[in-house]
């Protein structure tokens, strides 16, 4: 059985489906080449009127993506750096989000903006290792954060055939996970649907992203102490919130792992959910970045501003005796 | 040549009368938010849409009632979009500016200054990219000129041949900045460094502007690239109605007068026989009072349902309380 890796992955997905679709193109800068290592190859299959490497424009070439949405095509975009996305918030959020509102549902803007390598890359610093998927879904833009090879694959066909903007975050941590798969067996995954990667009975451990892979890692070494079941949202807008529901009547208890700062990441808006409308038996609990993290450059203090797997255990375990 | 002075008058009085209907409906409060008035502007949406086909796109600004009547849309609705009524061009979902109609090419208005620039450009090489000779044109004001995603755009069209024109409607204050103090360089000159052909025009001569616009058009369709033209003008009315109450005082009387004394309404209105003139005047105001009559008479939409058209996938955003 084939092994897939993460990237591959992506590149697969955006290549099966500009070989299926010809309205689908890509743009993004040294896509030629494959820089970010997720398009090798598409340039020579595509040829440049579809695979078209831009110059550094983020903002122009973002709201030409959303031109070329208008008239008809589906263009995908790289970005190479997760803090681009502020650069280009207003072309996105403030614009390509609202078209169709705006128009009374005359337009659409299917745009899939792909961000591979998003997080912490350790020893990238300040600029280069931003998480900002909860800001999108603050503002309602649909929101992906595949953990898997299949999932990355699975969502960016999804996201590819939405009509909507949809902006995936391919995160650093996650880049190196491979799983054996059989291309045949690779297929769309919805958006707005979780997964459940383990079942447990005590615990749900909600995990965004990369730290899907801590979760799995602290399940194992809780078994036989605590049953922990590791819900991975896939798509953090919009939020499998009957998904959740359904773990939750399990376990009654909940931990959130998010790589986002704190005041008004996700996990905060799933814990606000959870305790609104969902029936906890102990007050809930997020393990995040610090509020306001700007990474710092030196490794040790990088990592001390990370979710951690030591964190999540002794969450996880102060959540699991408490409220009993 | 009869036919198109005709033509272009009866476009210039078109724009000119709905714009003082607009105001006196401001007034009435039946336009809640106010407008940006184009008076003074009427030549440069005749000129340029009158070098344009049907399936052509334009992408306009938030003082956009001319651009968007000019490319032919229907008046009553539009006045009824104003009017915020669901009879209007966008449901009223978009108002006074943001109003489209996508069976027109019209992309939109859009209330970012310098913002539409590059989605023309997206949808001008989307145009091409799928076998078309439509051309795109985006409409600014002096104002856009230093916006940096404004420049960008000039830069991806000229890279790339893109069969877009740029129209900078320059009217000489962006809201109180007169533009000898906010444009460094020259206008046309920002176009030149990009390698765009371009044009000053008098803008308050719809022919002028419709010749121009032409060879820009013939340009574009051939294959050879975008295009700027430089329209000289001048703002009649207020930045925004809101001005109506609170007089600024940013122009000198002298300035305004200087400015009005050239009217592109009597300066098209001359160059046909009055009988012509009169019978067309007489068509307009008919026109006008059924579109007022339409767009006043016509149902608000029902707050029931705010955010219909936020997707165009049909997805539906959770409300605002709990388990609602």
């Amino acid at each position: 059985m084939p092994r897939l890796s993460y990237l591959k992955a992506l590149g697969r997905a955006i290549g099966d489906e500009m070989e299926r679709d010809p309205t689908v193109c890509m743009l993004g800068e040294d896509i030629g080449v494959g820089v970010a290592n997720v398009t090798p190859g598409l340039l020579a299959r595509f040829g440049p009127d579809r695979v078209v490497d831009t110059p550094i424009s983020e903002q122009g070439f973002t709201s030409f993506a959303t031109g070329a949405a208008l008239a008809g095509l589906r263009p995908v975009i790289e970005y190479q750096i997760p803090s681009l996305l502020f650069l280009v918030f207003e072309q996105i959020a403030n614009q390509a989000h609202k078209f169709s509102l705006m128009t009374g549902g005359q337009a659409k803007v299917p745009v899939t903006y792909i961000v591979p390598g998003s997080g912490s890359r350790t020893g990238w610093a300040g600029q280069h290792s931003d998480h900002p998927y909860s800001l999108f879904a603050h503002v309602g833009v649909k929101t992906v954060v595949p953990a898997t090879p299949s999932d990355a694959y699975g969502l960016i066909v999804s996201a590819i055939r939405d009509d909507d903007p949809v902006v995936i975050f391919a995160p650093s941590g996650a880049l190196g996970v491979r799983e054996d798969v059989e291309y045949a067996d690779l297929k769309p995954v919805p958006l707005g649907v979780g997964r459940v990667h383990r079942e447990g009975t005590d615990v749900t451990v909600v995990a965004v992203g990369h730290l899907v892979q801590d979760a799995l890692a602290i399940a194992d070494e809780l078994a036989g102490e605590i049953s922990v079941e590791v819900f991975d949202p896939r798509t953090i807008y919009p939020f499998d919130w009957a998904g959740l529901a359904a773990s939750i009547a399990k376990t009654g208890r909940l931990v959130v792992i998010d790589d986002s700062n704190r005041t008004c990441g996700i996990g905060a808006e799933i814990l606000a959910t959870a305790a609104e409308e969902m029936r906890l038996a102990a007050p809930p609990r997020r393990v995040t970045r610090p509020d306001g993290a700007v990474l710092p450059f030196a490794l040790e203090l990088d990592l001390a501003c990370q979710p951690n797997r030591d964190q999540l255990v002794t969450v996880t375990r102060e959540v699991f005796k408490s409220g009993r | 040549m009869a036919e198109v002075a005709a033509q272009l008058y009866r476009t210039v009085r078109l724009i000119r009368r709905f714009e003082e209907r607009a105001i006196e409906l401001v007034g009435l409060g039946e336009i809640v938010g106010g407008i940006h008035p184009y008076l003074g502007e009427e030549a440069i949406a005749a000129g340029v849409c009158a070098a344009l086909r049907d399936d052509d796109f334009i992408t306009s600004t938030h003082r956009g009632h001319g651009h968007v009547l000019a490319k032919g849309a229907d008046p009553a609705r539009m006045m009824a979009e104003l009017a915020g009524r669901s009879t209007g061009l966008n449901q009223g979902r978009g108002g006074s500016m943001h109003a489209a109609d996508f069976s027109l090419g019209i992309l939109g208005a859009n209330a970012i200054v310098g913002a539409n620039g590059a989605i023309a450009t997206g949808a001008a090489w989307a145009g091409r990219h799928t076998g078309t000779d439509r051309v795109a044109v985006s409409f600014f004001g002096d104002g856009a000129v230093s916006q940096g995603v404004l420049l960008e755009s000039f830069n991806l069209a000229s890279l790339w041949k893109v069969p877009v024109l740029f129209v900078c409607e320059n009217n000489r204050w962006a809201t109180t900045m007169p533009v000898e103090r906010s444009v460094a360089g020259s206008i046309t000159g920002r176009a030149a460094a990009f390698g765009i052909p371009a044009v000053s025009v008098d803008g308050m001569d719809a022919e002028a502007v419709f010749e121009a616009a032409q060879a820009a058009v013939t340009r574009g369709r051939a294959g050879e690239g975008p295009s700027f033209i430089e329209c000289h003008t001048y703002r009649f009315d207020a930045h925004h109605t809101f001005e109506h109450k609170a007089r600024l005082r940013y122009r000198s009387n002298e300035d305004v007068a200087q400015g009005r004394s050239r009217d592109p309404v009597e300066i098209q209105g001359g160059r046909i026989p009055p009988e012509v003139r009169s019978r067309i005047d007489e068509e307009i105001e008919h026109q006008l009072e059924e579109a007022v009559k339409f767009a006043t008479s016509s149902p608000k939409p029902s707050p029931g349902d705010p955010l219909e058209f936020l997707y165009a996938s049909g997805l539906r955003a959770r409300t605002g309380v709990s388990n609602a």
